[in-house]
């Protein structure tokens, strides 16, 4: 009833051809921006901020970026955890060394810096598909492990190998409260979800999207598999770059190598499968359901066991914090294989043909 | 079937009610609230989990003995799993219920924390971790590694050593090899081995191990091919039995093998019992200490009342009493602002500041506490933060540790122009101005 594009009539190919084509979608895009900028600010704690919030906000970010690799391009990657790795000490470089860096600048160098080492990681692309290229690009993430570990120029010299800033600020403000950071992230996030959401739906992302579904069929056409491939590791590792910078700028504040593990590529993959591959909206599902649902869990159960009058030791709580994790994931991708963002378009769907579904 | 979203809704609905109501509501009167940052699963649960038990058991000991001046200890613990972001996520979930101090166990999080605590106003304890130069008290403001960080023990390490070979003169020429956690944590004695290494004239060979620690062999290799003289294993959980194993196999005399703190306890040798006969670490002060006044107290006021943490066998073994002491520590730190700003009061953040910065640990104090012959008087100031820098050496002769060295302290002589020149680059990194003494007053 109230979402139907009826009546919404295009005349001209700009306004058919813009991000939101349905009227209701740009009030709801609108309507999301003006919460997160205006209403959450005021209403949320300190904790959810610190906690919450901002990884949340710094790992869709991250998911954005793999999406854009694994979801639209189909290039599998498990080296999403040494891009970040590698935009963070890139970052940290540029700030530390040069002196009056301001922030900006330095995580947008941090990003380059990830892309150049993303295309240069990328090249196995064009030889290696599938699960190849995912063994290819675990490489990198064992590379960056090593680089940060044992090539001391990069920490500066620190003899425990852990690297810190302080002092952040942005156009003259300091980032120090957590409204201030939170916001910050907001908007990167906001900016360069956009120029992704715009990429994707161009020229240049219909080209990885006919890689993906079929590279044989793209090359014949005229698509330059390894214009389209390198392209979509030097975007993809851009933007995870960035949120790398930005998870040990903002979040950890001093960080080692180890912050960026493996492990981190393992739950990128995850946060865009389950978030849905190829959908820049699945990436903040995604994220979401990897980030929020552990901690959510772990301080819900307590309250729930409390209810029932049972106490549960803290390890008890961290283990079946893991197993209803791993039961919903599973859960999930049995019940939609398509990821979160495919409920939530299918939603879109009854909603235009309300009250008489089909 | 209908009602399966609403369930889900309102499963999510009571999950975020959960989550906002971790709300400042704790702050009720006469409450001191301790966050418990602990490791009870993962790769460094067999260490992690005694230790906790130690601080959790001593923290409900001093509710048994009747709270701190009338003021009731309430405590939350949260599962960090050893991984530096879920321990910030800790920190800040229960920095909001109003914490007394916060002890990150994990020299990652350390670093992290450090950059936090100051604008949070609460100090970071780290009893024998975390970095060293922040013994450092004008610069380190709010950082207390009180009774000894790494440079401490390394330096207790190769003193004993020096006192195997006759004279510290004796170690010219020697090789000594330190198989190290490929982390923070590993690294931080390196700059001070060094430092010794140049001044005594040994050679430092360095054989990192990567995290957890599983797979040696390539080190130990090493370790066959250059022979040192003496091995010092740098490790945590995992790993270090996994060392001794691989030291067995290699052949390597245990006896030569001198480990840290974290690498001297029950957890690290029983899996191996004999094959680690021999083996040496360092201890901060104590080692298991369960003919302690400490153990008894707490096995009859705590563990008789089945109020225990862990298994009750566990109670005073090396790891658990870690854990006592760290939290005795800071519970002293609270009761010595009491004494300035008003007994039987809750005290923030900034008060427990002050008291663990004029902490005054008397023998008599310790006595007190049941930590006689566990541990030795500490007092800190604001220039030093660390209080004491004594050690001993432990030997595990296949089913328990003995003391077998006199006490040893760090030389004050190496370590204290260290902790200065690397806290000054710290603060001119940070662009801090050191403490004034009018500020170390106040």
């Amino acid at each position: 009833m109230l979402y139907r594009e009826n009546g919404q009539f295009k005349s001209t190919y700009r306004a058919d051809q813009q991000v939101f084509p349905i009227r209701q979608d740009r009030i709801f895009v609108i309507a999301v921006l003006a919460f997160a900028f205006l209403a959450v600010p005021m209403l949320a704690s300190d904790y959810l901020f610190r906690a919450i919030l901002i990884p949340f906000l710094i790992f869709s970010l991250a998911a954005v970026g793999v999406n854009i690799l694994v979801g639209y391009c189909g290039q599998i990657s498990l080296g999403s955890g040494a891009f970040m790795a590698v935009g963070a000490y890139g970052a940290y470089n540029f700030f530390v060394r040069i002196p009056g860096m301001p922030l900006v600048p330095a995580l947008i160098l941090g990003g380059l810096c990830a892309t150049a080492f993303g295309v240069l990681f990328g090249l196995p692309s064009l030889r290696v598909r599938g699960l190849y290229l995912a063994v290819a690009t675990l490489a990198a993430q064992f590379f960056a492990d090593w680089m940060f570990l044992r090539i001391k120029w990069f920490t500066l010299d620190t003899p425990s190998g852990s690297v810190a800033v302080s002092n952040l600020q942005v156009f003259g403000l300091p980032l120090e409260s957590a409204v201030s950071k939170y916001l910050f992230c907001l908007a990167v996030l906001v900016i360069i979800a956009m120029l992704a959401k715009n990429l994707v739906r161009g020229a240049i992302g219909r080209e990885w999207m006919a890689i993906r579904d079929m590279d044989v069929a793209a090359a014949v056409i005229g698509i330059r598999p390894m214009y389209a491939k390198l392209s979509a590791f030097a975007v993809s590792s851009f933007i995870i770059g960035v949120a790398g910078a930005l998870w040990a700028f903002i979040y950890l504040g001093a960080w080692e190598p180890s912050a960026f593990s493996v492990d981190y590529s393992f739950r990128l993959l995850f946060m865009v499968i389950i978030g849905g591959l190829g959908s820049i909206m699945g990436s903040f599902f995604g994220a979401a359901f990897i980030v929020v649902l552990p901690i959510a869990l772990n301080q819900f159960l307590p309250v729930l066991a409390g209810a029932f009058g049972l106490q549960i030791s803290t390890a008890g709580i961290s283990h079946a914090e893991l197993m209803i994790f791993g039961a919903l994931i599973v859960w999930f991708l049995i019940v939609e294989p398509h990821g979160l963002a495919r409920l939530w378009s299918t939603a879109k769907q009854k909603l235009q043909l309300w009250p008489f579904p089909h | 079937m209908k009602l399966k979203p609403l369930a889900s809704v309102a499963l999510a609905i009571a999950a975020a009610a959960a989550l906002l109501g971790t709300g400042p509501a704790f702050a009720q009167a006469k409450e001191q609230f301790i966050p418990v940052l602990s490791y009870r699963t993962g790769a460094y649960a067999p260490n992690g989990a005694p230790w906790a038990n130690g601080f959790v058991d001593y923290l409900k000991l001093v509710n048994a003995r009747g709270g701190l001046n009338g003021v009731k200890l309430t405590f939350e613990e949260c599962e960090t799993g050893y991984d530096t972001a879920r321990s910030v996520e800790c920190y800040e979930r229960l920095k909001s219920k109003g914490a007394s101090f916060v002890q990150p166990l994990s020299t990652g999080a350390t670093f992290a924390i450090t950059e936090k605590a100051p604008a949070d106003k609460i100090p970071v304890v780290t009893i024998g971790y975390g970095r060293s130069e922040s013994a450092d008290g004008t610069v380190f403001k709010w950082n207390f590694p009180i009774a000894g960080t790494y440079w401490v023990a390394s330096d207790a390490i190769v003193q004993a050593i020096g006192k195997k070979e006759g004279g510290l003169d004796k170690l010219k020429g020697k090789k000594i090899a330190l198989v190290y956690h490929d982390s923070p944590y590993g690294k931080e004695p390196i700059p001070l081995l060094q430092e010794r290494s140049k001044q005594l004239g040994f050679e430092l060979q360095l054989l990192p191990v990567n995290a957890p620690g599983v797979e040696q062999k390539a080190t130990w290799l090493q370790v066959r091919q250059n022979r040192p003289d003496y091995v010092l294993l740098w490790g945590w959980g995992v790993m270090n039995s996994t060392a001794l194993k691989e030291a067995q196999a290699t052949g390597y005399p245990r006896e030569k093998m001198y480990g840290v703190w974290w690498a001297g306890a029950e957890p690290d040798v029983k899996d191996v019992g004999d094959g680690a006969k021999g083996y040496n670490a360092v201890t901060m002060q104590h080692g298991a200490e369960p003919q302690s006044k400490l153990v008894k107290d707490v096995l009859a006021m705590v563990y008789e009342k089945g109020q225990g943490t862990g298994p009750k066998a566990d109670v005073g073994q090396v790891l658990y009493m870690r854990g006592a002491m760290s939290a005795m520590i800071g519970i002293e730190g609270i009761r010595s602002a009491q004494e300035r700003f008003g007994k039987g009061k809750v005290m923030t953040g900034e008060q427990v500041r002050w008291g663990l910065e004029n902490l005054n640990l008397t023998q008599a104090k310790l006595d007190a506490l049941g930590f006689a012959g566990v541990m030795r008087p500490i007092s800190t100031s604001c220039v030093d933060h660390m209080g004491a820098s004594w050690a001993r050496i432990h030997t595990w002769d296949g089913g328990k540790w003995n003391f077998t060295s006199d006490w040893l302290q760090g030389d004050e002589q190496v370590i204290k122009p260290m902790v200065r020149s690397t806290a000054a680059k710290y603060a001119s990194e940070k662009k801090l101005t050191p403490r004034t003494p009018e500020d170390c007053q106040s």
